[in-house]
């Protein structure tokens, strides 16, 4: 490649500006992420992100498995939401097959995606407060954080890598006391946001930090391709939950939250307000949870019960079958996209009718929030690169996938 | 639930109103068009993507004024070998189109969208780096996830899963 240079460069524009790096290593980039700045005294001029870091090829090994096989490679993507990318990925296996999907399995899946939605936005308060210096929060986020982790390791076995959603349904029926619990939660949870507001919301030096910082406008905001609460918070009130509803969430009440001003502020008061209104979607989903299969009735494609292996020769049979060869699906292509904490995830997939898929792209909601980054950064002070870097709520896993 | 068959017949989807636009402006610039799983494509002449998407993007009554993202397909050996495909969504009218160009091997190249979305512009990066596929009018088009001085481009389908050894 001899047109390219070996590394990205920004040569300085004049003689008072001088190239400062920051990252991969910095504690304020979550993960990876590099930034290069052009700065004029402590005024960003320019601004460059350079990622790449966590790039492992998910994209390709997909084409490798069996459909049913990818579906840990999702978690693996965007490790503070599995549960999302889980979802999307089935929500569009399950569209390319044509399959319905039991009432039970839909409920209980946005039960769990609620839960996850808490657990990313509780990382991103409690790392983005420390970033910008309130590092008590950062304690209470990851004790309410804890017991929704408990929670995963309840139903699926796992704390983080869940794995716990199947083309066809879910793994596993929730064992004894599992809604007890995340109804013990959803009680208790609305008071502890509270606190956090109590720490920050009102917070002389958290607002000074964060009000007019990083603006965005929602013209900026839609041109740059930003979804999920970095565009709300530039004022375009748009969720995928309530416009393009999917897995039934059309059968559940909840508001948008939007803020105006888009600056961190508002970044993060739509996220706090999300948090209230996850939890009444959660309490909402616990209260109409219907009754019946976990499992689409669909041989061939949904493994069977472990009683009725042990008992028909056909359910062995078909067993036998899906971990050996997988299950075919019809030629096509479907582009399924999910709201996730950060934004529009989406998951592009190519069938040509054999049981891997030909082509697997994740539309990842990080990857395109970061171009927003040197929009809100450049004119601006230094220090509050950081404040709008843990404002977009970026996962470098899911942008370098 | 039985998937119904797809509809390829540009007769039948004329009355979808980003078929109509397109077909009202230029017909040459439509290749094709499918309606399947209740998702509609439309196939582009690659002179004319960037044309097109300036058209649905500034439509009054149904504007695709998001670029939600840019992808591609490799077919190989199949000729044309490239597929880019688009994915636009419409705030305002809740609804998404995929428009895709065919590119064949001899020059994968077709013209940047950055121009009318810049956030096209890491998404086609990503295009370039992972197939070989050029974007020309691209600001800054470099390679973003691999190194720089990588050989080959990892997501076409002669490049091995395990890589070169």
């Amino acid at each position: 490649m001899a047109h390219l240079n070996p590394t990205p460069v920004l040569e300085p524009g004049q003689d008072r500006t001088m190239i400062l790096n920051m990252g991969p290593q910095h504690p304020s980039t979550h993960g990876v992420l590099r930034v290069l700045l052009e700065i004029d005294g402590e005024t960003v001029v320019r601004m460059m992100p350079d990622i790449g870091f966590l790039h492992t090829g998910i994209e390709k090994t997909c084409e490798a498995k069996f459909y049913q096989q990818v579906v840990p490679l999702t978690d693996r993507i965007d490790y503070l939401c599995p549960m999302t990318n889980n979802l999307c990925y089935v929500l569009a296996v399950e569209k390319l097959l044509g399959l319905e999907i039991p009432p039970k399995a839909q409920w209980l899946r946005v039960l769990l995606n609620e839960l996850t939605r808490i657990n990313s936005h509780l990382v991103w308060l409690g790392t983005h407060a420390m970033d910008i210096g309130a590092l008590t929060v950062f304690l209470y986020c990851f004790r309410e954080r804890e017991e929704i982790l408990k929670i995963f390791e309840m139903v699926s076995g796992q704390r983080m890598m869940t794995s716990y959603f199947r083309v066809g349904g879910i793994a596993l029926e929730p064992p004894l006391g599992f809604f007890d619990r995340v109804r013990d939660f959803a009680g208790y949870f609305p008071e502890r946001i509270d606190q956090y507001e109590n720490l920050l919301t009102g917070n002389p030096i958290w607002t000074m930090r964060t009000k007019g910082v990083a603006r965005m406008t929602a013209e900026d905001a839609i041109a740059l391709g930003a979804t999920g609460p970095t565009l709300r918070g530039s004022g375009v009130d748009f969720d995928l939950r309530r416009d393009m509803p999917y897995s039934s969430y059309e059968k559940f009440q909840f508001k948008v939250p939007v803020s105006q001003e888009g600056d961190v502020f508002a970044r993060y008061m739509c996220r706090v307000q999300e948090l209230r209104e996850s939890t009444e979607i959660v309490r909402q989903a616990l209260d109409g949870m219907p009754e019946g299969p976990i499992k689409a009735d669909a041989p061939g494609i949904v493994l069977p019960d472990r009683e009725k292996m042990k008992t028909q020769m056909e359910s062995l049979i078909y067993h036998f079958k899906i971990i050996t060869e997988g299950f075919a699906v019809p030629a096509g292509e479907v582009y399924q996209a999910v709201e996730s904490p950060r934004g529009e995830m989406g998951y592009y997939i190519v069938s040509d009718g054999t049981a891997k898929p030909y082509r697997v792209h994740m539309r990842s909601a990080c990857f395109a929030n970061l171009q927003s980054l040197p929009k809100m950064c450049e004119g601006r002070l230094l220090a509050d690169v950081v404040a709008a870097i843990g404002s977009i709520d970026i996962v470098l896993g899911e942008i370098d996938r | 639930m039985l998937l119904a068959p797809a509809i390829t017949d540009l007769e039948q989807l004329k009355n979808h109103p980003a078929v109509a636009r397109l077909v009202g402006w230029n017909a040459e610039a439509i290749t094709g068009v499918k309606f399947d799983r209740d998702e509609m494509t439309i196939y582009i002449d690659r002179a004319y993507i960037r044309e097109a998407c300036v058209l649905l993007k500034d439509d009054p009554a149904c504007p695709f004024n998001f670029l939600s993202d840019v992808t591609c397909v490799d077919w190989y050996p199949a000729e044309p070998r490239f597929e880019v495909v688009y994915h636009l969504l419409s705030i305002p009218n809740k609804e998404r189109i995929r428009l895709k160009v065919r590119l064949n091997s001899a020059s994968p190249a077709v013209e940047s969208l950055t121009s009318v979305w810049p956030g096209a512009n890491y998404f086609e990066r990503e295009v370039f780096d992972l197939f070989g596929v050029r974007f020309t009018g691209h600001p800054y088009l470099r390679r973003i996830l691999m190194p720089e001085d990588w050989e080959g481009h990892p997501l076409r389908k002669d490049y091995p899963v395990e890589g070169y050894r």
